[in-house]
């Protein structure tokens, strides 16, 4: 049972490094804040619940996982709020997604991407 | 050993998100990077606990991603009023 456990939170940990990785990886190689928003959030909500997971897996019932469901459900919950909000206050500042934007408004893609 | 890998890999992710932080075009990049710098921050703590067989400090890695979610609102909500004010000063 314990070793069933172990490979559990094994497989889940290393699952959850994979996916962060992939997150940081995405927010350095993808070309504008939208799709780097996506990135980052998207593998945070997983990565950090699979991660938090495997450790539940480890910490038996004590009080350790009581604090450990406690993490997630504040991760869970704070992360996809300051996403939304991040994404919001972003747009409301005038930057426009990539693939929303015009054929004829080109010219505003050329002055987003002169500014950074 | 899984510990250490996880570890590892959570460094290598934070340094990304610092050097995207460093780089980022725009502010709200920055305010991103530094968010996910922060929830690797609490999932660092708790893997380190793990880690070193003694998990004592979970409160911490709880009470650090409170302030991160405080403290990445209360950015954004700045700079929103911020920015609105100047377009009206424009105007």
């Amino acid at each position: 049972m314990d070793i069933a456990f172990d490979i559990i939170s094994w497989v889940c940990l290393l699952t959850g490094s994979f996916f962060c990785l992939t997150g940081g990886i995405g927010l350095i190689r993808f070309p504008e804040f939208f799709s780097r928003i996506h990135a980052a959030s998207l593998t945070d909500t997983l990565g950090a619940s699979l991660i938090l997971i495997g450790l539940m897996f480890q910490a038996g019932f004590s009080l350790t996982l009581a604090k450990l469901i406690m993490i997630l459900i504040l991760s869970l919950i704070a992360g996809t709020t300051a996403s939304h909000a991040m994404a919001k206050a972003a747009l409301k500042s005038g930057m426009c997604p990539l693939d929303q934007v015009d054929r004829s408004a080109e010219g505003s893609v050329k002055s987003y991407k002169d500014k950074g | 050993m899984m510990y250490a890998i996880t570890a590892l890999t959570l460094l290598v992710v934070m340094a990304l998100a610092l050097a995207r932080a460093f780089a980022g075009p725009t502010l709200y990049d920055r305010i991103l990077a530094v968010n996910n710098f922060g929830t690797k921050t609490v999932l660092l703590i708790a893997v380190m606990d793990f880690l070193s067989g003694r998990p004592d400090f979970l409160d911490i890695a709880i009470v650090y991603a409170l302030i991160n979610f405080i403290s990445v609102i209360g950015v954004l909500r700045f700079f929103e009023y911020a920015q609105q004010k100047t377009v009206e000063q424009a105007e």
